[in-house]
């Protein structure tokens, strides 16, 4: 829709959107500039964007005298595999439920639906329960069965969704064409779900690589923390690790983000699918 | 080959897939929810953690017998009400003034979804060094440009509650706000042409043809919106750093967690779980009833 504004009303609109978005993002630009603190004025009652001798000694600091490097990587491998497993079955699951009928179908549906009203305790409790009696606490493992559990109804949905959209008869065709059933799937339906494989993998990987309150139940010592846990501890710390705090907030949001943004359109059409339907 | 092995093909080929759709089916609903039932019933804690036993509704009795649980369900409500309320009109209102011609939009919307983007807990701890007393960017402000007094932001129930309040809505606005315009390019302009030769007014446009158009396409958002709030666990325990001071400042669920991993109360919490994931089940039927959202879709 195009309306004619008057200049007037455009400057006014102008200067409202630009004060309000400069304050939107004034907490990002405080992070940054935190960052960039030299370490003898990290506590300082100064405002100004820029500090005074400014440095990335914080960025140096974080990679040579932390643990840093070590919780990016338990990070890495447990958002790993949880996008792997997500993936797996999301993409297998969601295909029967977007193409076959069985008892149980509609109540499985739902029951996926239903647990986005779950408490995040009323998964957690059980599951860490399970866990504790698996000797899984302080595990990768425990972690990960937590993890891909919360994503998975999110991927499935997502996954049965975008198979709605891909014609039925193009897996007939293909197995009149001579393929079996796992054929059509993997080389002709795969392929047409890669779009929707991709939003599965990275939802996944950011939702685990961005969780806090699941990792600080289940995770003890300090060589197996996750990022989160990691700059929680220094945040807690304000005084001496508040820069250390600052430059890794920068760095593990930046691409998380970046694909966010990217992604954003996606992820709405699909939580709004509903809504065309009145 | 024949259609009877065609047949078989195909049903091996079902089974296999159906397979995993119903492990996640269990792993992730089934097992869960029956557990919870179950530790809800228990005496489960950290002293009888292998040698619990069932006791019945107790849990229920001692949740519902408490004034503590009245007076955080109020919180939740006001939490949850005060939050979705502010995302929904500072959303709807930034969408209005970005759907015109606006050279430069698209940078101003991709700027606004920062704060969705984020990820929650680097938010919060981030809003909570900024609400620090001495140090932290609001009392800088406060005092040095606008000649306030400081605050104790942690430190006092009200203002600590208030401090979770406004780092929620800073990260709640974005989502209702790409809800919206997208609701708002899909309004036919002929509607407003026609309202302009009619005579009306900006104002009567909004509320006749804006807010009417957009109520489909935001409802499913806001009642999504509602049962996030109500289950933000993220923002209350992390910029309240788990209900400080002296756990004025819950939310059910950020009560439940502590119950649950500081106090090891598990039946307690269970029982707690299960009240809480009721209330949003009542919530969430009544709008799929009144909506029929779903229906369509299975």
């Amino acid at each position: 829709m195009v309306r004619k504004d008057s200049k007037f009303k455009l400057t006014l609109i102008y200067s409202f959107l630009t004060v309000f978005t400069l304050g939107t993002l004034y907490p990002v630009i405080r992070v940054i500039s935190i960052s960039l603190r030299p370490g003898n004025r990290l506590l300082s009652t100064s405002l100004a964007l820029i500090p005074d001798g400014a440095t990335f000694e914080s960025y140096r600091r974080l990679f040579t005298d932390s643990d840093f490097l070590r919780w990016m990587l338990n990070s890495i491998i447990v958002s790993g595999t949880v996008t792997i497993t997500g993936v797996i079955l999301a993409s297998t699951a969601g295909y029967i439920f977007s193409r076959y009928r069985f008892i149980g179908k509609k109540a499985g549906l739902t029951a996926l639906l239903t647990t986005q009203m779950f408490p995040a305790t009323m998964l957690l409790l059980p599951m860490y329960v399970m866990i504790a009696r698996l000797g899984l606490i302080n595990n990768y493992l425990g972690l990960i069965i937590i993890y891909s559990a919360t994503a998975l109804p999110f991927c499935v949905w997502q996954m049965k969704g975008y198979y709605d959209t891909i014609p039925k008869s193009l897996h007939e065709a293909a197995i009149i064409d001579g393929c079996t059933h796992f054929q059509a799937f993997y080389k002709v339906i795969m392929p047409l779900a890669t779009p929707a494989l991709v939003i599965t993998a990275l939802f996944s990987f950011m939702a685990s690589w961005s969780e806090y309150i699941v990792a600080a139940a289940v995770l003890q010592s300090q060589n197996m923390f996750t990022l989160p846990l990691g700059l929680k501890q220094f945040q807690s710390n304000m005084s001496t690790e508040w820069g250390l705090y600052a430059a890794g907030s920068v760095i593990v949001s930046i691409p998380v983000v970046v694909l966010f943004i990217i992604l954003s359109k996606w992820l709405v059409s699909g939580l709004t699918l509903g809504s065309v339907k009145e | 080959m024949n259609s009877e092995q065609k047949k078989r093909q195909e049903n091996i080929f079902k089974y296999l897939f159906l397979a995993p759709a119903i492990v996640v089916i269990f792993a992730v609903v089934v097992y869960p929810f029956i557990y919870n039932i179950i530790l809800s019933l228990s005496n489960m804690s950290m002293t009888h953690f292998r040698d619990w036993k069932l006791i019945g509704f107790g849990q229920y009795l001692k949740v519902f017998s408490e004034k503590g649980f009245y007076i955080i369900l109020g919180k939740t409500l006001i939490w949850t009400l005060v939050n979705v309320f502010f995302h929904v009109v500072i959303g709807v209102f930034l969408a209005v003034l970005l759907n015109r011609h606006l050279p430069g939009k698209g940078i101003i919307r991709t700027l606004m979804i920062i704060p969705w983007a984020m990820p929650q807990y680097i938010t919060a701890l981030t809003w909570r060094g900024m609400f620090n007393y001495e140090y932290g960017a609001i009392n800088l402000i406060l005092s040095k440009w606008l000649h306030m007094p400081m605050i104790q932001w942690l430190k006092d129930p009200l203002y600590a509650f208030a401090a979770c309040i406004l780092t929620n809505i800073w990260l709640g606005f974005p989502f209702m706000m790409v809800i919206a315009y997208g609701g708002l390019q899909a309004i036919p302009k002929e509607l407003y042409e026609a309202a302009e030769v009619d005579g009306a007014s900006g104002w009567q446009q909004f509320w006749k043809i804006t807010v009417p158009h957009l109520k489909p396409v935001l409802t499913p958002a806001i009642v999504l919106g509602v049962i996030w709030t109500f289950n933000n666990l993220n923002v209350v325990w992390l910029v309240s750093n788990g209900g400080e001071p002296s756990d004025k400042t819950h939310i059910l669920v950020s009560f439940v967690y502590k119950a649950a991993f500081n106090l090891y109360r598990y039946g307690y919490a269970a029982a707690l779980s299960m009240i809480i994931f009721l209330i949003l089940l009542v919530f969430g039927i009544g709008f799929l009833k009144r909506t029929k959202a779903t229906e369509s879709i299975y």
